[in-house]
């Protein structure tokens, strides 16, 4: 049972990252039915700049609560710029060019944003300071459940319900949403069409952004790669849940994380990454639009 | 009146075609037959379901319910509901869209050579290999082809990419390219849209001309009623997903309640 | 003016942006901060002129939009449509690459044997990617199907590269027909993402099951491919396979330029153009697709045998991602569906990072920058593919040829 528990538990947690990451794709597929490609580099990013700044902050002898406010604060604000700037760049100029062409210019910009990391930094893996203290009142579960892991479900739910009130409520999430059902009429009724497109990836950004920190700060490594892998899976659960569903992300990304946790701990842990890949192809196969999502009408 | 024609003689007959889209009903239980060598025009306001019904009819929509017959290009009759769009082409039945959908970076004589594709049968090893069946399949489709563009007078765009053509000459290629199919009705959705009268005069003819000379049946849907008063023998009219009404184009002029559905529409444009 | 204003504020928004990747170092054990500042003017200068050309560019493309472009494709087309200036370049570089071998030494051939097998992935792919339009991501998978098909015929039974190699092909095929099958009806970018996920699946498999594969360790002594059982030196293999892989080139180029020209090429064009139209004017969507996807499928198992004859070594690292993002990029810079410019973008992708070794460390850095500016300013590849047109004799209306 307690095997159960935390395998349920470290599922949770997987999830929880998917989540924050997935929820960069599906914002921006809703947008701009673009599959962002660079988005798990955007994470990867994300990651590194946490670590570069926490680094030089340790060696400043700072305290790690500081530390780890700063360099959270330092991974957003840049994860947030480089998506801003990739948009400006790779999609922005292909908004009218056939469907193939942004996706294409998508991989190109993940290959670019990977080499520019591993030959301005390094090819190794980093290790990474840990950030999250161990609080106290944690210690009785600590080996199945430890702080960082409660610091990343909690962070996901915040999240979460902060993005749920951004998208119903303010003035900018009707304009997003109005942008993702018809981009003409939203243009049409005075909605800037190519700032809510930007603010769009700002925020996807900023929440792969979180996600890099933390799971960095949990597994205690990272490297240039890690965006890839992270990327398809998170990009599986939004597809799971519906590609350009909020909850669907959320809920596609929690079965992922699930599947993956016990499938690695009841059967065998050699084909972590195969039971995700083959999740994705399944369900590309059997239900395209996802559990959450519409299937959409081809218009002639 | 249908009860007087064996409804075998239809070359396509449509019964109680019914389309849902979740909650909404785009096409209401309609019937509607096309006779041999005939002009037959579907007419109504704008979002009557006109191009909906097109679309259950060539297999692009799976309809709700009802029943699509027609007679296909073997001679025999059939029974089109739930084929892919290509069977239906295969089958006879050709159509083109409101909104041009042409191969755009194709040149002119390839775009009414892909009609000819359901019509030939080279296979891989024959690419390969070209040999002399594949050569003579080739040079047949070809040389049709450009009879047909000679037909619709656009021989002599012939090697012009397609995105290059005037917006009538488009709009005319889209016919030829249906035509290439070698159907035996051709369903026109709107073919006079954005025409002048110049150009509209000669659709006119050129429709006029595709069903003498070549035997074809034509359904068209279309909103310039002068292009519809003059060259259709029958007209059906929709709206809200429903035909209100039928008839020679004397009775559909007078017809009230046609009239109200138009109302503020200018039936005589 | 304005421009100089414009770039000047991007190259400062580059420079705060690449602040901490590219002027920080961190050495995390010694816990010693390494600060770049060169990198950062080195930076901003590069930004400041990069983004002087791009505005430049972009401008240019607005301005002369279309026009210019069907002026470009002249140029190539010019080239294509007169069999004799045709005619000596193909004979002129079948000679250069018939004496090749014979002036430069076995690394050299090397070099180029691999180029030629590019060329002929880069081909496969283009049936699948330039002509019919799908987006396949998974493409090193049935290469490694080929490969694994031949290394593991050969370690179990002996079997001989010639015996394998309408095999491998042939399994390549079956893989891409069952793949295909299901997932060529989703929208395009679903099927990149699924053909991608395919292809980590058959690595991941590969590496992790040790008893059929032999795991991340791979298998080795792989026979090279013999001619009636002779034996033969290094040397001799190495230019026999050059001489192979020549061979394969130039049938792949003529088959490929056959089919395009085809019934079942002009079909793939049009479903790349207009899906729905193409499906009303008669062409079957499914059954068309299914051939450009097998047809890739075939070539990919067909140079996975040649790969593992060639190296005699092969494991699983050898079929990631990256691979098939090197073959698509290929493609994409060379020109989708244009042979020419899939054999250029080989030539180019391959031998200048041999050639030029300081290079070589940038290679995917540059390339995935240049499928974004490829995409950006010229989506039509370095040398763009035209249509052919039918010779004509206007006194009966006929066609030749």
């Amino acid at each position: 049972m307690e095997y159960f528990l935390e395998l349920f538990l470290s599922g949770l947690t997987r999830g929880s990252i998917y989540a924050l990451i997935a929820l960069g794709y599906t914002m921006v597929y809703g947008i701009i039915q673009l599959i962002n490609f660079a988005h798990g580099e955007i994470y990867m990013i994300g990651a590194f700049t946490a670590l570069i700044a926490a680094s030089v902050l340790t060696i400043m002898g700072w305290p790690t609560i500081a530390i780890f406010i700063v360099a959270t604060i330092a991974a957003v604000v840049y994860s947030s710029a480089y998506g801003f700037t990739i948009e400006k760049i790779a999609y922005k100029p292909l908004r009218n060019a056939p469907r193939l062409s942004p996706l294409i210019s998508a991989i190109g910009m993940s290959l670019f944003l990977q080499n520019y990391v591993l030959l301005a930094q390094t090819s190794d893996f980093l290790p990474f300071p840990q950030l999250i203290p161990d609080f106290e009142f944690m210690e009785p579960i600590s080996h199945i459940f430890s702080t960082a892991e409660l610091a990343i479900v909690l962070t996901t739910v915040i999240v979460m319900l902060l993005l749920t009130y951004f998208i119903k409520f303010t003035n900018m999430g009707k304009a997003m949403r109005a942008t993702a059902q018809d981009k003409k009429m939203a243009l049409l009724i005075g909605i800037n069409v190519d700032m809510v497109i930007s603010v769009t990836f700002i925020i996807g950004s900023a929440l792969a952004a979180l996600g890099g920190v933390l799971i960095a700060n949990h597994i205690g490594q990272l490297n240039f790669y890690i965006g890839f892998i992270a990327g398809i899976k998170a990009f599986t659960a939004a597809v799971l849940g519906g590609i350009g569903s909020i909850p669907g992300a959320v809920l596609g990304a929690l079965i992922l994380g699930w599947t993956e946790s016990f499938a690695t701990g009841y059967i065998s842990s050699d084909y972590e990454d195969v039971f995700a890949f083959a999740l994705l192809v399944l369900i590309l196969i059997f239900r395209p639009a996802g559990l959450l999502g519409r299937s959409e009408t081809k218009k002639v | 009146m249908e009860g007087l024609v064996s409804s075998m003689e239809h070359i396509l007959d449509v019964k109680d075609l019914t389309m849902d889209f979740g909650g909404l009903r785009a096409v209401d239980s309609v019937d509607l037959y096309v006779d041999k060598k005939e002009i037959v025009a579907l007419i109504g306001p704008n979002g009557a379901g006109k191009t909906t019904f097109f679309n259950c009819i060539t297999g692009i929509y799976n309809p709700s319910k009802g029943d699509i017959k027609a007679i296909t290009h073997s001679g025999a009759a059939a029974r089109l509901n739930g084929l892919k769009p290509n069977r239906v082409t295969e089958r006879g039945l050709a159509r083109t869209f409101q909104n041009i959908r042409l191969f755009q970076n194709m040149t002119v004589l390839e775009n009414v050579m892909i009609g000819k594709h359901c019509r030939m049968k080279a296979k891989v090893l024959g690419a390969l290999l070209r040999d002399r069946r594949t050569r003579a399949e080739e040079l047949k489709a070809a040389n049709e082809s450009y009879e047909i563009l000679e037909k619709i007078g656009l021989a002599k765009f012939s090697d012009e990419i397609a995105s290059n053509l005037p917006y009538g000459a488009q709009r005319k290629l889209e016919i030829a390219r249906a035509m290439a199919t070698e159907p035996s009705l051709l369903l026109l959705d709107e073919p006079a849209a954005g025409m002048n009268p110049q150009e509209t005069r000669e659709l006119t003819d050129l429709i006029r001309q595709i069903r003498d000379n070549e035997d074809i049946s034509i359904l068209l849907i279309e909103h310039d009623m002068k292009l519809v008063m003059n060259l259709s023998e029958r007209i059906y009219v929709m709206d809200h997903g429903q035909k209100i009404a039928e008839g020679t184009p004397v009775d559909i002029r007078n017809n009230p309640e046609v009239i109200k559905a138009y109302l503020g529409e200018d039936i005589d444009a | 003016m304005e421009y100089m204003i414009k770039s000047l504020k991007v190259a400062v928004w580059f420079m705060f942006l690449t602040f901490p990747i590219v002027v920080i170092k961190v050495n995390t054990i010694e816990n010693i901060v390494i600060w770049r500042w060169h990198n950062m003017f080195y930076m901003g200068v590069g930004i400041f002129f990069v983004s002087m050309l791009w505005r430049y560019f972009l401008e240019r493309k607005d301005r002369v939009g279309k026009k210019s472009a069907a002026e470009r494709i002249n140029i190539t087309q010019t080239i294509m449509e007169n069999p004799k200036i045709l005619r000596t370049l193909i004979i002129s570089v079948l000679t250069i690459l018939c004496i090749f071998p014979f002036v430069t030494d076995s690394y050299q051939i090397n070099i180029m044997t691999v180029a030629l097998m590019y060329i002929v992935l880069g081909l496969g792919l283009n049936i699948v990617v330039g002509l019919a339009g799908l987006l396949d991501l998974g493409f090193v998978a049935f290469y490694a199907v080929g490969a694994y098909t031949y290394a593991l015929l050969n370690y179990h039974f002996g079997l001989s590269f010639w015996v394998v190699l309408p095999i491998g092909a042939l399994m390549a095929t079956i893989f891409g027909i069952l793949l295909g099958f299901p997932v060529l009806r989703l929208r395009g970018d679903y099927l990149a993402i699924v053909t991608l996920g395919f292809g980590e699946i058959i690595r991941l498999v590969l590496e992790n099951w040790n008893e059929f594969s032999m795991g991340p360790s791979g298998i080795a002594n792989i026979d090279r491919p013999t001619i009636y059982g002779f034996d033969m030196t290094l040397t001799q293999a190495t230019i026999f396979i050059y001489f192979l892989m020549v061979v394969f080139t130039v049938f792949t180029v003529f088959f490929v330029n056959r089919l395009q020209n085809s019934r079942i090429g002009r079909a793939w064009l049009a479903l790349r153009e207009d899906e729905i139209a193409c499906q009303a004017m008669g062409v079957g969507r499914t059954r068309t697709k299914l051939m450009a996807f097998a047809l890739g499928a075939t070539w990919a198992g067909l140079m996975g045998v040649v790969f593992a004859a060639k190296t005699t070594f092969i494991n699983p690292a050898s079929f990631t991602f990256l691979e098939s993002a090197i073959i698509l990029s290929v493609v994409v810079l060379g020109g989708m569906g244009s042979i020419p410019g899939v054999i250029i973008g080989a030539l180019i992708m391959i031998l200048l990072p041999e050639y030029l070794r300081a290079f070589s460390e940038y290679r995917m850095l540059v390339f995935g920058g240049a499928m974004v500016v490829m995409m950006v300013f010229r989506p039509q590849g370095l040398i763009s593919n035209y249509r052919r047109k039918y010779s004509f004799h206007s006194a009966d209306g006929r066609f030749g040829k």
